[in-house]
């Protein structure tokens, strides 16, 4: 029998916030254990939590960027469960009114558009962090993440292969990272995915049971993840098994799934409203303030950048994978008034020395000016293409602009013939065999006499005008 | 019957807490007594009327995203029963 898979992704992204979201600690990274923390997130006795406002418009962007029907009211429920890392028993979530629901986003997969549902985006708190050690009987509980607002976005089981739901995660992060709502980092857990994955007889209407799989901490194993999920189920049906409702847990050193069986209780959070929480209520007003604050996303970008600057897809997927790419890009381009020169050098020798000086764009030494300057010299034939990678490389390292490299090292391309034509005389009568040769047919041998003058002008010479020469030089003798 | 012992039974397993056999009789027969009254509330016309979470009529009490201080590790692990260097100590917890 053939059977199809359905997926369902539950992904959570920390917000970028400075404060937690019902207390005024910081939500800073790799603080000193149990530091910011105060009675609201430690869940003392008698205190009050109080809404961060930042919260609710983060989250109405997120819920306006993936086309989400916004509620005009808003609640707070108690999900009600015991563990080290939550310290008032509960945590405040939102569960039948939530900001945001029935939505969707676009994703691409080999070429072929699929729109993906997204049921709801909710605003909750993160627990804390627990800590394990191997050789001792204890865990060690950190309560600075405790409180740190946290959205939850589900979608619609509407992916069928594990490329799907990759593409789908790609698509939720980098709107979430170009809203600069979310810093998208998933090793340190700031934007994380769990997944619902099933199989059916293909043409059958009904899910098949679910597992649910957590423990998967990068783009990459999500989608191996899925992948041995989805054949380990295949298997299991084939054989005349029954797949069993559970959690899953990746173990990314041997590639498979493992059962949390026997760890596990069934679930029952016995959500009510939460009473120290008032009603968030949502203008119409509220959302077209922040509609006006939406950035072009990502897609809309890319088809832009193809329409406009006449660059291929893949490039243009390249060069807005985060906005401040595109926007490095963009000015270069108004700097030169060539789209494709400046695609070629930002994808190719700055993204390069960015790599390796682990650099991120915002700290290129070369700005965006004297990049776009370097490729109207090239342009002009004021410089040869070869020049351009030295010039380039004196700028990366001075920050100076291209001019003054230019003319401190005396880098400009010899355009001149009178002077080319000497140095082309001189390298005729010091080569006379390849000449020779050349003249009783050798084509391939005026390859390398360009190459000798090139070399003889330390690369400086117009290359189209030494071949002019050359050319004419040669049908003389 | 509203509620049964089993059911008291469960609620009191998910709250952590343990009652001999007297307790969980009382407690059923009690809870039974608050559901029965809720029988008399649900008399009430309500039609027209919006359901609310809240006795008063206050929505959008919110603060700016300020960061105030924190009150520090050593505060923090005051009142902690076991502790090992800045952090709680609790049982070994598997996932
Ligand atoms: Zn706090």
């Amino acid at each position: 029998m053939e059977y199809e898979p359905v997926i369902g992704l539950e992904i959570h992204a920390q917000l970028l916030t400075d404060s937690k979201i019902f207390c005024g600690c910081s939500t800073k990274f790799g603080a000193a254990p149990n530091s910011n923390t105060c009675p609201v997130c430690l869940g003392m006795p008698g205190v009050l939590p109080v809404m961060n406002k930042s919260v609710v418009e983060f989250t109405m962007k997120m819920a306006l960027a993936t086309n989400c029907r916004i509620n005009p009211v808003n609640r707070f429920a108690r999900k009600n469960y015991f563990y080290p890392d939550l310290p008032k028993g509960y945590q405040i979530s939102q569960y039948a009114y939530p900001l945001a629901e029935a939505g969707y986003v676009d994703v691409e997969v080999n070429g072929d558009k699929k729109r993906i549902g997204i049921t709801r985006i909710h605003m909750e708190e993160d627990a804390g962090k627990l800590v394990h050690d191997e050789r001792s009987p204890s865990s060690y509980v950190d309560l600075n993440r405790a409180c740190v607002p946290l959205i939850e976005i589900v979608s619609e089981p509407d992916m069928r292969t594990a490329e799907e739901a990759a593409a789908y995660l790609r698509r939720l992060h980098e709107i979430l990272v170009y809203l600069e709502i979310c810093d998208g980092n998933m090793e340190e857990g700031s934007f994380r995915c769990d997944a619902n994955v099933s199989l059916r007889p293909i043409g059958q209407a009904e899910f098949g049971t679910r597992a649910e799989l957590k423990n998967m901490n990068s783009f990459r194993n999500v989608q191996r993840a899925l992948e041995y999920e989805i054949s380990r189920q295949q298997y299991v049906l084939e054989s005349g098994g029954a797949v069993l409702q559970e959690t899953r847990l990746w173990d990314d050193s041997e590639g498979v799934t493992h059962s949390m069986r026997g760890k596990e209780e069934a679930h029952d959070y016995r959500y009510f409203p939460d009473p120290d929480l008032v009603p968030i209520v949502i203008s119409e007003e509220w959302i077209g303030e922040i509609a006006k604050t939406i950035p072009e996303l990502p897609l809309e970008k890319r088809e832009r950048f193809v329409r406009e600057y006449d660059i291929p897809p893949y490039d243009a997927g390249v060069l807005t994978a985060t906005r401040a790419l595109a926007d490095y890009y963009e000015e270069t381009v108004k700097c030169s008034g060539m789209p494709k020169g400046a695609s070629n050098w930002v994808m190719g020798d700055v993204l390069g020395h960015l790599k390796e000086d682990k650099l991120d764009i915002t700290s290129s030494p070369v700005k965006p000016k004297d990049l776009g300057a370097m490729i109207t010299l090239i342009e002009d034939d004021t410089i040869s293409g070869t020049i351009a990678k030295e010039v380039f490389g004196e700028m990366w390292k001075t920050g100076n602009p291209p001019g003054k490299i230019i003319e401190e090292k005396g880098l400009t391309q010899i355009s001149d013939s009178g002077a080319l034509e000497s140095t082309i005389d001189d390298v005729l009568k010091a080569n006379p065999d390849q000449v020779g040769q050349y003249k009783s047919g050798k084509e391939k041998l005026f390859g390398y006499l360009v190459g000798q003058t090139m070399k003889a002008t330390q690369g400086k010479a117009n290359p189209k005008l030494v071949n002019e020469i050359l050319k004419k030089k040669l049908s003389a003798l | 019957m509203k509620i049964t012992k089993h059911e008291v039974e469960y609620v009191a397993h998910l709250a952590r807490l343990q009652f001999d056999e007297e307790e969980k009789e009382k407690f059923t027969s009690q809870l039974n007594d608050i559901l029965v009254y809720m029988d008399i509330l649900n008399k009430v016309d309500t039609s027209g009327i919006e359901p609310t979470t809240h006795a008063i009529d206050l929505t959008n009490a919110f603060r700016d995203d300020i960061v105030k201080e924190s009150v520090g590790t050593e505060v923090t692990l005051t009142n902690a029963p076991d502790k090992f260097g800045d952090c709680f100590r609790v049982p070994k917890v598997i996932e």
